[in-house]
Parts: structure tokens; C-alpha cells; sequence
């Protein structure tokens, strides 16, 4: 008997706002957006126990047209405004969202301390390879050879491999999905969020106003053909020949989560406020 | 369970499924005209909101024919599809903001094409004679719709070839 069955309290739709989206038509952030209201109807998790902080870009709208607490927050900070209210309120479903832009590049310091702390929350990235709401710059993930006016000729640099980074700073759940495939998405996102730690998730979301060659995702994609590992060697080792279309879970650690003692906090305004009295 | 395909074993399973074909039909041409209204297409707004409308009169059809079935409840349980959602769902992913009433159509068209599939192979594996009554039904009606589809598109000729063409394109890099 699945989640849903035994509890059945929530609907998909209870999770979204009212506010419309404003993606381009045919952007995957609208199948990211239905993974994380059946994923959360799949947990069955109250929408005010749960928290959708995000940074700047597209994918960070995400929070807005969510029936639940969000965050919107600054450009790269997402993570660290999440960590502070995982730690301070730990009973709390805390989850990420983020972009290529924002996550890997303005937010990529934060993205290694994230892993490596390890706070039990689910970072979701909607990696399209592109800056798309500042219209169309090289991300740390686009193709040295994706020639613009902005990068002639290509940016001729490595891309950044965000499934490698962060198995190497200690992330203890990795998983690799398509937006074009909400349900299986949502699978794997209730799986991040119930596995204790920081879970990793990557959603190939492909932006069609200015990558339109991302179209083709859909035919590149195809389920990890080997089951997902503990093992954080030979997880790296699948990790270093991945042909970046692998979809499914491919590495659940056991490392403990890093969860402070929660203090007694302040009793009122104004301890608080004689705390930070200049 | 989230991955998987429905299994009809009930007529109340078989009208479950069929609410819910609907009304997820119905939910993603409300997002489809939706998103068109943000991007100023008014043509397609209209398109999506009568195909809307269509599926929603055959969702409240089914919903009264199921009687005391509950198939909102029902459908929750056990309406779980493979490809990730269920077949009459317009593909998202073929959206574009210049699209016209033909791209409308196509992708109405096979979405039709699915849900009738489906219906027929309820007929040819089942081996109760109310459940396969039922889903001729369904499948005559889906046949109807592709008809309908069919009919609409003599209106909206294909587009030239130049119909995404933009004026004052978002792509400024480029």
C-alpha cells in the first residue's frame, strides 16, 4: 500500500497557489512544479510544515505559485538561508530550489558547504544550462561549444559537474531526473526527502526560448542502467564516466545528518532585541 | 506506487480512471490557455479554453454516470500512470509562445489518440463483459473526439513555415 493509500489527506493541487505561472510555454519548470506538489502529496506532509526557499532565476519563482511557506531569497543564498531555519526549526520539510546559474555558480560556494554539512533537506536543481531569465549567458554547466554573440566561438571551458562535486563534499543522496517525466521526478524527490541528510537532486529542465536544442532531451535521457550505490567509490567512479543523461538514484549515503542543539532561544522581542542592541 | 499503470479490475476502477483522464485533460488545457494569456496569444486562449470546456462536459458526463462511485477518491488510489501522467494530457512540452491553432490541434489530436488507445486495450484484455460494455463506450466517444479534432483542423490549415518567427525575438544574443 503506497503513502497515498494509507493517508490520502492531500491532494497535488492542495500545494498550489493561485499565482500563475510565467514560464515560457513549454519550459520544464512546469513539470518541476507538478513533481513537487504530487511529491508532497505522496508524503502527505501538511503545506505549513513545509518550506520552499529559493535563490534568483527562472526555477526560483518556484515558491510563488506553491501553496506552502517560501522563501525567495538573494541570488546564490538560498542554501544558507535554508540551513538556518533546517537547524533552528528541524521539524520542518525544508527543500531548495535553485537553477544552474544560481546554484553553481553565484551559490557555488555554498553548494559545497551544504553537502558537506550535510543538514537533513532536499537541494533541487533545474539545471537547463543557461542563464535563461537574463536571456541566454553561458552557465557553469553549458557546452564549451555552445557558440552565441555572447560566448563567440564557444566558451571553450570544462563544464562543471555538479553530481561529481557534490558526492565529493559529502552530499548523502544523489539523483539525476527529467522534467519530462513529473511522476518519476516526484519518486525520486519523496525518496530525497524521507532519506536522513543533504539529498542532491538535479532536474534536467530544458529551456526552450533559448536553448531550444534541449528539446531532445526527451530522446537523450535513459534510466541508470546499474542500481544506486552506498559506496562513494564506486559511486565516483560512475559518476566521472556518466554521459550526463542518466536518470534515476545513483548514490544514497549513511552519513549521520549535522543537526546543532536546538537552544531555548529568546522568550520575547525584547531579549531579542537587547541582544542585538548596538 | 507513483510510477506504474492503472489496473482496471472494476467498472468503478474503469470509471475512475476514465474521471480522471478527463480531468486532468481538463487541467492541462486550462494551463496551456493560461499560459497563453500571460503570453499574449489571445487566438490560443481560445482554442484551449473550448477544448477545455469539451473535456470537462465528458468528465461531468462520467461523473454522473458513476453514480455513488466517489472517483475523485477512487482515481487517487489507483489512477497511477507510466509515462508519468495520464493520456489525455496535452504534452507540455510542445508548447511555444508563437504557436498557432493547428500546433493547438496536433497536440489535442494526440492526445486524443492516447486516451483512445487506452481505452481500446481495456476492451481487448478484459475479461468482464460490464467493464468492456463500458469502455466501448469510452472508446466511441474518444473516437468522436478525434473526429472532432479532425473536423476543427479544416478550420486552422497548417501554418507556414515561418510561423516562429519573431519580430522582436527573446533569443537577443543570438
Amino acid at each position: 500500500m503506497s503513502v497515498v493509500e494509507m493517508h490520502a489527506p492531500f491532494k497535488p493541487g492542495d500545494y498550489k497557489s493561485d499565482v500563475k505561472p510565467i514560464w515560457c510555454p513549454g519550459c520544464g519548470d512546469y513539470h518541476v512544479l507538478m513533481s513537487f506538489t504530487r511529491a508532497f502529496a505522496e508524503l502527505a506532509v501538511p503545506p505549513e510544515d513545509v518550506v520552499v526557499v529559493s535563490g534568483i532565476g527562472c526555477s526560483s519563482r518556484i515558491p510563488a505559485y506553491m501553496n506552502c511557506y517560501g522563501f525567495h531569497g538573494v541570488h546564490g543564498r538560498s542554501l544558507a538561508l535554508a540551513a538556518g531555519l533546517k537547524v533552528t526549526r528541524p521539524e520542518l520539510t525544508v527543500v531548495v530550489a535553485s537553477g544552474d546559474g544560481d546554484g553553481y555558480s553565484i551559490g557555488g560556494n555554498h553548494f559545497l558547504h551544504a553537502c558537506r554539512r550535510n543538514i537533513d533537506m532536499t537541494y533541487v536543481v533545474m539545471d537547463n544550462h543557461i542563464y535563461g531569465m537574463t536571456k541566454g549567458q553561458p552557465s557553469p554547466t553549458t557546452e564549451p561549444e555552445f557558440d552565441t554573440a555572447l560566448s563567440p566561438g564557444g566558451t571553450g571551458l570544462r563544464p562543471f559537474h555538479p553530481l561529481v562535486i557534490a558526492l565529493a563534499s559529502g552530499a548523502n543522496f544523489i539523483a539525476r531526473c527529467f522534467s519530462g517525466e513529473p511522476n518519476q521526478t516526484a519518486a525520486v524527490l519523496v525518496e530525497a526527502i524521507r532519506h536522513p541528510g543533504f539529498s542532491f537532486v538535479e532536474i534536467l529542465s530544458p529551456c526552450v526560448t533559448f536553448r531550444p536544442d534541449e528539446r531532445e532531451w526527451k530522446n537523450l535521457v535513459h534510466p541508470a542502467p546499474v542500481s544506486a550505490t552506498s559506496d562513494p567509490a564506486k559511486a565516483a567512479r560512475r559518476l566521472m564516466t556518466d554521459d550526463g543523461f542518466n536518470i534515476g538514484v545513483l548514490y544514497r549515503g549513511d552519513r549521520k545528518p549535522y543537526q546543532p542543539p536546538v537552544g531555548q532561544g529568546c522568550a520575547d522581542l525584547t531579549e531579542l532585541e537587547r541582544d542585538f542592541e548596538l | 506506487m507513483i510510477v506504474g499503470t492503472p489496473k482496471v479490475t472494476t467498472l468503478a476502477d474503469l470509471f475512475a480512471v476514465a474521471y480522471q483522464i478527463e480531468a486532468e485533460a481538463v487541467e492541462r488545457y486550462d494551463l496551456l490557455a493560461d499560459q497563453m494569456v500571460t503570453h499574449n496569444n489571445p487566438e490560443l486562449v481560445a482554442v484551449f479554453r473550448d477544448l477545455s470546456r469539451a473535456e470537462a462536459i465528458h468528465r461531468d458526463e462520467i461523473r454522473r454516470q458513476a453514480g455513488d462511485i466517489d472517483v475523485i477518491a477512487h482515481a487517487q488510489r489507483m489512477a497511477k500512470w507510466q509515462r508519468g501522467e495520464s493520456p489525455e494530457a496535452a504534452n507540455l512540452d510542445e508548447a511555444h509562445y508563437l504557436m498557432t491553432p493547428w500546433h493547438a490541434l496536433q497536440l489535442a489530436l494526440a492526445a486524443e489518440h492516447r486516451a483512445l488507445a487506452f481505452f481500446k486495450s481495456v476492451t481487448e484484455t478484459t475479461k468482464d463483459s460490464a467493464i468492456k460494455r463500458l469502455a466501448e463506450e469510452f472508446v466511441e466517444e474518444e473516437a468522436e473526439h478525434v473526429n472532432l479534432v479532425h473536423r476543427l483542423m479544416r478550420k486552422y490549415p497548417r501554418p507556414t513555415g515561418d510561423w516562429s518567427d519573431d519580430p522582436d525575438s527573446p533569443v537577443s544574443q543570438e
